[in-house]
């Protein structure tokens, strides 16, 4: 299942996403179709943030991706391989807490090279330096119920880092935080996926995030069968800093531009809602 | 929150205020013919050197040791097979369906009335009573497993499968702890249960025992030693409770402490 990244070309995608269709059932015999023939390609070592209306299926995507779930149609390539099951090439740092919290921060670092056969000794001493990369070293022996949102971001991020995955897949990770909070956790990201660059593919509603952060903005539209609508080219250079970069003229281009197009979306996602 | 030594003053004075009055009311005639009173309530004094002498002579030891070896084994049988039937009803969906209706039939019965059949089948020794203890603990446990198994929090679990468990690692490292939390968390009923079971079969038949030891009081009338045997058993599930306590605060440091300190 895992391909050796030597045997991987370097021209294929990390992710290429072709004509994928998912549907959940809701009442008997009844399919809602989530996502519509969407078509998403990710390169290597680039950071693409999807952005779209509440309920417009981004999270359903990032599943897929992941192989939690099986698209109703389409295919989902990795490195250029087809691809079932869960994607072991993959990072996945989800919106929920999701820390077991019976262990330690230093434990659920670990817990991924753990598993994976690393000696238990080795895989602390390695959880021990990515926890000082978050900023968390004083935090090793906490609970996760002793830590704070952004504190267990932190370990969160931390613990699908040290797996030292291919593809980093993010679902509104930082949306439970406060706006402060966010714009360091955003520096923090881009600190660490600049100093040795991933595939990432970020979920957020927050267009000033995806911008600040990402190479390319893609935008979803509202929901059923959403699909991409708009594949936006950030401009901007790096390095960035999320609080600095809102004041930089292009910004607000970029902005500007994007906010048009996903307006639309967004006010049609709304009146989906009231229907439904 | 109130000072601890004035909390502590206070509870101390409601026990002085029942044991004075419940004196005053045995032993004067302020409230009526205290022969009378005594005979249904006994006296506070005679049941303290009642519980004396039992010390005193060994004699409460023995029927101690023997209900306490009861409670225990009905505890430790009962939440094997509670942990055990949890976990293999929460992975197979169509077993638990299956059995559904039994479970809750089974468990809605009023276990008492299973004591007779116990001590048919097994005999008036401990193990008719470990039974009875069985069939209380057995449940709690069992739920609580179930629960624990089945409410697993979903973004743990899809997160442990990306960190790359496969199914063995997920029930060592996900299933078993959520399941414990939940098991330990109801430690405290289950004990309580596995005590009840001991004492219940004791007073419904048995040789040895505190239940056995109250149930003989009550036939001859000896209220003093009625008393005297509730006493002792009431102190006695208090410091297994507080044992209780002192395990569960080590094996669930991970949990966040509830505002309720009971």
């Amino acid at each position: 299942m895992t391909v050796p990244l030597s045997e991987v070309g370097t021209r294929a995608d990390a992710v290429e996403l072709q004509g994928i269709t998912i549907a959940f059932p809701v009442a008997h015999e009844k399919t809602y179709e989530a996502v519509g023939e969407t078509n998403l390609s990710v390169r290597d070592r680039e950071f693409v943030a999807i952005v779209g209306p509440t309920g417009c299926g981004k999270s359903t995507l990032l599943n897929a991706t992941a192989g939690l779930l099986k698209p109703a149609r389409g295919q989902i390539k990795i490195f250029g391989k087809t691809h079932t099951g869960i994607n072991g090439h993959a990072g996945y740092l989800f919106q929920q807490d999701s820390l077991m919290p019976w262990k330690t921060s230093l434990d659920n670092v670990a817990i991924g090279l753990e598993v994976a056969g690393t000696p238990r000794r080795e895989a602390l001493e390695r959880a021990r330096t990515w926890l000082g990369k978050v900023g968390l070293s004083a935090f090793c022996d906490r609970y996760p119920h002793m830590l704070s949102g952004g504190q267990r971001k932190r370990v969160g991020l931390a613990q699908v880092l040290i797996r030292d995955p291919k593809i980093i897949l993010m679902d509104e990770p930082f949306g439970p935080l406060d706006a402060q909070t966010r714009l360091i956790m955003g520096d923090l990201l881009l600190d660490l996926w600049t100093a040795d660059r991933k595939a990432v593919m970020f979920v957020t509603h927050d267009l000033d995030e995806a911008i600040g952060l990402a190479d390319r903005v893609v935008i979803m539209s509202a929901g059923p069968s959403s699909r991409i609508i708009g594949d936006y080219t950030i401009p901007l250079t790096r390095p960035r800093n999320m609080a600095d970069i809102k004041s930089e003229p292009q910004f607000h281009e970029v902005h500007r531009e994007i906010w048009n197009a996903l307006k639309e979306e967004v006010l049609k996602g709304y009146r989906q809602a009231e229907k439904a | 929150m109130m000072n601890r030594g004035l909390l502590l003053l206070l509870q101390i004075l409601v026990a002085v205020v029942v044991l004075v009055a419940w004196h005053v009311a045995s032993t004067t005639t302020l409230i009526g013919d205290p022969k009378t009173i005594s005979f249904f309530f006994a006296e506070p004094l005679a049941v303290g050197n009642r519980i004396i002498d039992w010390f005193a002579d060994g004699s409460i030891w023995y029927h101690l040791g023997i209900t306490l070896t009861e409670a225990a084994l009905a505890f430790i049988i009962g939440s094997l097979g509670g942990v055990i039937v949890g976990f293999w009803f929460a992975r197979k969906p169509l077993l638990a369906a299956v059995f559904d209706p039994y479970v809750k039939a089974a468990n809605a019965l009023p276990r008492v009335v299973l004591a007779p059949i116990f001590a048919l089948w097994l005999g008036l020794g401990i193990w008719s009573k470990v039974a009875l203890g069985v069939t209380l603990v057995f449940f709690i446990v069992f739920f609580n497993v179930y629960q624990g198994v089945k409410e697993v929090s979903p973004a743990v679990l899809s997160n442990a499968r990306m960190l790359g468990m496969n199914g063995r690692q997920l029930l060592r490292h996900v299933y078993m702890p959520s399941a414990l939390s939940w098991m330990f968390s109801s430690l405290h009923t289950s004990v309580g249960f596995a005590v009840v079971g001991a004492v219940v079969g004791e007073y419904l038949g048995s040789a040895a025992g505190l239940g056995y030891l109250i149930h003989e009081a009550e036939s001859v009338f000896d209220v003093t030693g009625v008393f005297a045997g509730m006493f002792v058993l009431t102190f006695f599930v208090i410091l297994v409770d507080w044992l209780v306590t002192l395990v569960e605060n080590r094996l669930l440091v991970w949990r966040p402490k509830s505002a309720a300190s009971f």
